[in-house]
C-alpha cells in the first residue's frame, strides 16, 4: 500500500452462511482514479463495495478506506466518503433544497456552507428553478444527478456509486459521466458499479467480477488487447463464458 | 384463470412468508379472549382500606374483621389520624377508609344511631361506588341480623348466561374486531403497500382484470378471517364453555357477510390513501374505535347520548354483534335476525359498489 | 447536538407536508376524546323492565310504584305469563322481568318473608350485575320501609347504617375519571404507531441506505427521530387537556407542569418501544402489527376501563412491564387527586427506567451495519 492509495483490498472475503458472496478480493485504488467495478447481477458487487462504505462487516481479509480499516474503524470511513445507493436515496417528500439541506448538515457542513455549494450545484445542473419543487415531481434523470451531486457536497476523498445511471436514458448518462469525470478532476477518488459495458470505457481503470472473485483487472485498452476484441462488451462476454 | 390462480399464490405467499405478524394474527384470539375472559371484569377484589379507629372496642374490632375477611378488601392497618387520609389517598393505594367514631360498642348495645363513616376516594367512581355498597351491607348485615323479618326476598334468574361471564359478551365482540381488522385494514394496508412500491402499476400493466386483482388480494385475508372466526368459536365453546345449540350454518353465513363488508370498508380506505401510515391510521379510527366502542361490544349502547345511539346505527360491528349473541347465545333462526341481516347485507353492498366503482376510476 | 436538530427538522418537514395525516392526528384524538367519555359508561340510564304480577295486591303494586320511580328504570309493559315475559327479552324488548307470585303479600304477613323474581338478561354479565345490584336495592329499601311501618318507626335503618363520603369526585361522575386516561391511551397510539412505522418505511424506500453511510450515529438518529413526535405527542395532550377542561369539566387538581413532566417522560418511554418495534420489522405492515398488538393488550389490562388492583395476578404481573399502566395511573392522580412530584416517583421511575431500557434497545436494535 503506496501513500497516494485511497482504496486498498487484500483478500477480502464475505460469506453468507454456505455462500461466499466475495471471494478474496485482492485490489488498490489510486487517489483521484474512476475505478469501474463491473460485473453480473449477482456477482457480488454490491456486496464488496457494502464492505467497503463500512455497510457491512467483511468475513475475512484486509481492506482500508482513506486509510483506515474497515473492520475496526467503520465509523471514521464514513465521514470520509460519499455514497449514492443503488436504490433511491433522496427523500420524496422532502423539496431539492431541503435533501440538501439535510445531506450536507449531517456530513457537518455550516449553513454558509451549504448555501454556497447549493448555488454552485444548482448552477451546475441547472436545477435552480426546481429548487422548491418535491423530489417525487422531478424527472428520474434530474434526481439521479443531483443524488450524486450531494453525495460529493461535502467534497469526500472517495465516492462510491451503486450502479448510477440505472434506467436513465443515454443522453442523461452522458451528462451523469460528465459530472464524474469533473469529479475526478477535483482529486476525488470515483468507485463506480455498472453493468453498462459503455460506461466501463470511461472508467482509468476496470475490474470484472464473477462469482464473488475478480476474473481481471485493468484499464479498458490492456483488456480489450489482453482478450483480443474490440469493445469492453466483447471482453465481459469472454468471462463470462469462461 | 391460470394466471388468477397464480397471482392468488403470490399474496398467500407474502402473507406466510411473514410468520411474525402471520403469528401474531394467529395467536391473537387467543390471548385476546384469555385477557377479556380475567382482565375485563367490573367485579372489585383486593382492594386496600385502611381504618382509623377511635373507639378500639369489641364490636369495632369485630366489623373490622368482619370488613376484612369478606374477599373484597386487604388491610392496609390503621391510621391514627383522620387529617392524614386525604395524603394517603393521594399516594393511590388506599382506596377506601372506614372511621369508627367513640363508643362505638355503646352506641350499638344502646340501639342509638351509630357512628360509623365511610371515606372513599371516589377518583374512581364506579370502584368506590361499589365499594361503599359492599362495605354498606356488610355493617349492616352485622347490625341488623337479629331483626331481618318482615321481608321480600328476591331469586334471580340470570338468562343465558347463568354466571354473568363476561365472555359471553366478548366473544361475539372479539370476532367482530379480529374480522374488521384482518379483513379491513389488511387489506387496506396490503393495497396501499403496492401502490407505495410501486407494485400496483405492474400488476396494472399486467393482462390481469382490476376485479381479478382485487379478488386475488382479498382471497387470502378472507380466508384468515374465516379461520379466526371458527378457532375463537372454538375457544369459546371448549375453554370458557359457551353454549353452542345454534345454527352453525346460519352463523357461517353471518360471517362470510361481514367479512365482504369489512373487505369493501378496506378497499375504500385503500382508494383514498397513499401510503401504509395514512391507512393504517385511517383504519385504526376510523374503524377499531367504532367496532369497540359504538357496537354494544362493552359499553351498552342504550346508555348513550342520542347522537351516539343514531350514529351507532350505521356501524355495521353493532348490527352484527346483535346476529351472533342472538344465534348463538339465545339460539334463535334466521326468523329473530332477518332484519339485522338485511341491514348488513344492504350495507355491504353499498359499500360494494362504492368501492369497485372508486377503484376502478383510480385505477383507469 | 447539531446531528440531532439536522434529524428532527428533517422529521417535522416530512410529517407537515403530509396533509392528510395532519389531519389524522389531530382530529382524530378530538373527535375520540369527544365520543369515548360519552360512549364508554357502565351508567345505567334506562332499563327496560316488564312486570309480570300475578298478587295484585296494595303491597305488590307499591313494590312497582318503587322502581317505576326509579330514575334507572323504564317499565315498557307488563305481561300475564312467564313465558310471555321472557319472550321479550329474547327479542330485546326487555332486559329485566320482575315476577311477583301471587299470594306474596299475604306470605309476607303471615310468614314474614316472600318471594319476588328476577329475570336478567345476562348475555352482558357487566350490565346484568349491575342491573341485580340496582334491584336488589330497592328491594332492600322497600324491606326497610315496610319494617319500619310494622315497627312502628321506633329507629329507622338510615341511622342505623354507615354514613359515607366521596372524595375528589363526589359526584360520582364516571367521566372525570374515564378522560385523563383516556388522554394517555390517545398520546400512546399516536406516539408508538407513528414511530413504529417511522423508520420501517425509510428501510422499505431504501433511503435509510444512505443514512448508514454517513457519519451520523446511531443514538443521534434514534434521538431525533423521536423528538418530533414527543412534540406531536404534547401537542395532542394539550388540545385533550383544553377539551377536557372545557368540556368536561375535568378538575386539574395537580401541577400542570408535573402533567407535563410525567407526560414527558412516559412519551420517551412509549416512543422508544415504538422505535425499537420498528428496528427490528421488515416492513410497515409488520411493524403496525406488532404494535397492535402490545397496544392493544396493553390498553385493556391497563385499568382505562376496569381496575386493575381487581386483576388476577399474573396479569398484575404483566402490568409492571406496561408503561400505559403506569402513565394512566400517574395522570390520574396528579389531575383528580393533586398528587404531587412525590407521590408519583415510584411510578415515575418506573416509567423512567423502562424509558431508558427502550431507547436503548431501539438504539442497539437499529444496525448501522449488518
Amino acid at each position: 500500500m503506496t501513500a497516494g492509495t485511497s482504496i486498498y483490498a487484500k483478500n477480502l472475503t464475505k460469506k453468507f452462511g454456505n455462500f461466499t458472496a466475495v471471494n478474496t478480493i485482492s485490489f488498490e485504488v489510486k487517489k483521484g482514479e474512476i475505478f469501474g467495478f463491473l460485473g453480473a447481477n449477482g456477482a457480488g458487487k454490491t456486496t464488496a463495495m457494502r464492505m467497503l462504505t463500512g455497510l457491512l462487516k467483511p468475513t475475512s481479509g484486509e481492506a482500508t478506506v482513506c486509510g483506515y480499516n474497515v473492520f475496526t474503524h467503520g465509523e471514521q470511513i464514513k465521514k470520509h466518503i460519499g455514497y449514492m445507493s443503488q436504490r433511491f436515496s433522496l427523500y420524496e417528500d422532502l423539496t431539492v433544497a431541503e435533501n440538501i439541506e439535510f445531506y450536507g448538515g449531517i456530513y457537518g457542513l455550516r449553513r454558509n456552507d451549504i448555501k454556497q455549494r447549493s448555488h454552485e450545484l444548482y448552477d451546475r445542473i441547472d436545477l435552480g428553478h426546481a429548487r422548491n419543487s418535491l423530489i417525487s415531481a422531478i424527472p428520474l434523470g434530474w434526481r439521479q444527478k443531483l443524488a450524486f451531486m450531494v453525495s460529493i457536497l461535502h467534497q469526500p476523498e472517495i465516492v462510491f456509486l451503486d450502479e448510477p445511471t440505472g434506467g436513465v436514458d443515454p443522453i442523461t448518462r452522458r451528462q451523469f459521466w460528465d459530472l464524474i469525470y469533473e469529479t475526478a478532476n477535483k482529486g476525488i477518488t470515483v468507485f463506480v458499479t455498472t453493468h453498462y459495458m459503455d460506461e466501463a470505457e470511461y472508467c482509468g481503470r476496470v475490474s470484472i467480477m464473477t462469482n464473488g472473485i475478480i476474473a481481471a483487472m485493468g484499464h479498458p485498452q490492456e483488456l480489450k488487447q489482453q482478450y483480443g476484441v474490440a469493445t469492453m462488451n466483447e471482453v465481459f462476454i469472454k468471462i463470462a463464458r469462461q | 384463470m391460470k394466471r388468477f390462480f397464480g397471482f392468488i399464490q403470490k399474496e398467500f405467499r407474502h402473507l406466510f412468508r411473514d410468520y411474525r405478524s402471520l403469528l401474531i394474527l394467529l395467536g391473537m384470539p387467543f390471548v385476546q379472549i384469555l385477557i377479556f375472559g380475567f382482565a375485563i371484569t367490573t367485579e372489585v377484589r383486593n382492594i386496600h382500606v385502611a381504618f382509623v379507629d377511635n373507639s378500639r372496642d369489641v364490636e369495632s374490632i369485630r366489623i373490622t374483621n368482619k370488613i376484612l375477611s369478606s374477599g373484597y378488601f386487604i388491610s392496609s392497618g390503621t391510621i391514627n389520624d383522620v387529617n392524614s387520609i386525604e395524603a394517603i389517598f393521594r399516594q393511590g393505594k388506599v382506596k377506601l377508609v372506614v372511621v369508627f367514631g367513640n363508643d362505638f360498642a355503646k352506641q350499638l348495645q344502646a340501639g342509638d344511631a351509630i357512628d360509623i363513616q365511610l371515606i372513599a376516594d371516589a377518583s374512581d367512581a364506579n370502584t368506590a361506588n361499589l365499594i361503599v355498597n359492599y362495605t354498606q351491607s356488610i355493617v349492616q348485615d352485622y347490625i341488623n341480623a337479629p331483626q331481618q323479618s318482615p321481608q321480600l326476598v328476591p331469586e334471580v334468574k340470570m338468562l343465558y348466561n347463568p354466571n354473568l361471564k363476561s365472555v359471553y359478551m366478548f366473544v361475539p365482540g372479539i370476532i367482530c374486531l379480529l374480522l374488521m381488522l384482518i379483513s379491513a385494514i389488511m387489506t387496506s394496508i396490503s393495497i396501499t403497500r403496492e401502490k407505495e412500491m410501486g407494485t400496483m402499476e405492474v400488476l396494472l400493466a399486467s393482462p390481469l382484470k382490476s376485479s381479478q386483482i382485487i379478488i386475488g388480494k382479498v382471497i387470502p385475508y378472507v380466508l384468515v378471517s374465516f379461520t379466526i372466526g371458527v378457532i375463537i368459536l372454538a375457544i369459546g365453546y371448549t375453554v370458557f364453555g359457551m353454549p353452542f345449540n345454534s345454527n352453525v350454518v346460519l352463523l357461517l353465513f353471518e360471517f362470510v357477510l361481514f367479512i365482504t363488508l369489512a373487505l369493501a370498508l378496506g378497499i375504500l380506505i385503500s382508494t383514498v390513501t397513499n401510503s401504509q401510515q395514512v391507512a393504517l391510521m385511517v383504519s385504526m379510527f376510523a374503524l377499531l374505535l367504532p367496532v369497540i366502542l359504538l357496537s354494544g361490544f362493552i359499553f351498552p349502547i342504550e346508555n348513550m347520548p342520542a347522537f351516539l345511539q343514531y350514529l351507532s346505527l350505521i356501524m355495521p360491528p353493532r348490527w352484527f354483534i346483535i346476529i351472533i349473541k342472538n344465534i348463538m347465545l339465545k339460539g334463535v333462526s334466521l326468523e329473530y335476525v332477518w332484519k339485522e341481516t338485511l341491514i348488513l347485507a344492504g350495507m355491504a353492498v353499498f359499500l360494494l359498489t362504492v368501492s369497485t366503482k372508486k377503484l376502478k376510476t383510480r385505477l383507469e | 447536538m447539531r446531528n440531532i436538530f439536522i434529524i428532527v427538522k428533517k422529521e417535522i418537514r416530512q410529517i407537515l407536508r403530509d396533509k392528510l395525516m395532519m389531519l389524522i392526528i389531530f382530529v382524530m384524538p378530538t373527535l375520540q376524546l369527544l365520543i369515548l367519555p360519552l360512549a364508554a359508561t357502565f351508567e345505567m340510564k334506562e332499563i327496560k323492565m316488564y312486570v309480570v304480577d300475578f298478587d295484585n295486591s296494595p303491597t305488590s303494586r307499591d313494590l312497582i310504584n318503587k322502581f317505576s320511580s326509579s330514575p334507572f328504570y323504564n317499565i315498557v309493559g307488563s305481561a300475564y305469563s312467564h313465558r310471555q315475559a321472557e319472550a321479550n327479552i329474547i327479542s330485546n324488548k326487555a332486559d329485566f322481568v320482575l315476577e311477583i307470585p301471587a299470594n306474596m303479600e299475604r306470605e309476607l304477613q303471615t310468614l314474614g318473608a316472600a318471594k319476588v323474581q328476577f329475570v336478567v338478561n345476562a348475555i352482558n354479565g357487566m350490565v346484568a350485575g349491575l342491573i341485580n345490584g340496582y334491584s336488589t336495592a330497592i328491594i332492600a329499601d322497600f324491606n326497610s320501609e315496610i319494617r319500619t311501618e310494622l315497627t312502628g318507626g321506633k329507629y329507622t335503618n338510615q341511622l342505623r347504617a354507615p354514613t359515607y363520603s366521596y372524595w375528589f369526585n363526589p359526584q360520582l361522575d364516571y367521566k372525570t375519571y374515564m378522560i385523563p386516561g383516556i388522554l394517555i391511551m390517545m398520546v400512546s397510539i399516536i406516539g408508538l404507531f407513528l414511530t413504529a412505522m417511522n423508520m420501517v418505511r425509510e428501510k422499505e424506500i431504501g433511503t435509510i441506505e444512505q443514512i448508514n453511510v454517513t457519519p451520523i450515529r446511531k443514538y443521534e438518529f434514534i434521538i431525533g427521530k423521536s423528538l418530533p413526535f414527543c412534540l406531536i405527542g404534547l401537542v395532542v395532550l394539550t388540545l385533550g387537556l383544553l377539551l377536557a377542561m372545557l368540556i368536561y369539566d375535568v378538575p386539574v387538581l395537580g401541577s400542570i407542569w408535573l402533567i407535563y413532566g410525567v407526560a414527558m417522560v412516559y412519551l420517551f418511554a412509549v416512543l422508544g418501544i415504538g422505535l425499537f418495534i420498528s428496528a427490528i420489522s421488515d416492513t410497515q405492515q409488520q411493524a403496525m402489527f406488532v404494535a397492535w398488538f402490545f397496544v392493544m393488550i396493553f390498553i385493556l389490562i391497563s385499568g382505562l376501563f376496569t381496575p386493575s388492583e381487581s386483576m388476577p395476578d399474573w396479569l398484575k404481573g404483566i402490568n409492571t412491564v406496561n408503561p400505559i399502566y403506569y402513565g394512566i395511573k400517574m395522570i390520574r392522580m396528579v389531575m383528580l387527586k393533586g398528587a404531587s412530584f412525590y407521590d408519583i416517583l415510584p411510578e415515575l421511575k418506573a416509567v423512567a427506567i423502562y424509558g431508558v431500557c427502550a431507547m436503548s434497545l431501539a438504539v442497539r436494535a437499529y444496525r448501522k451495519r449488518v
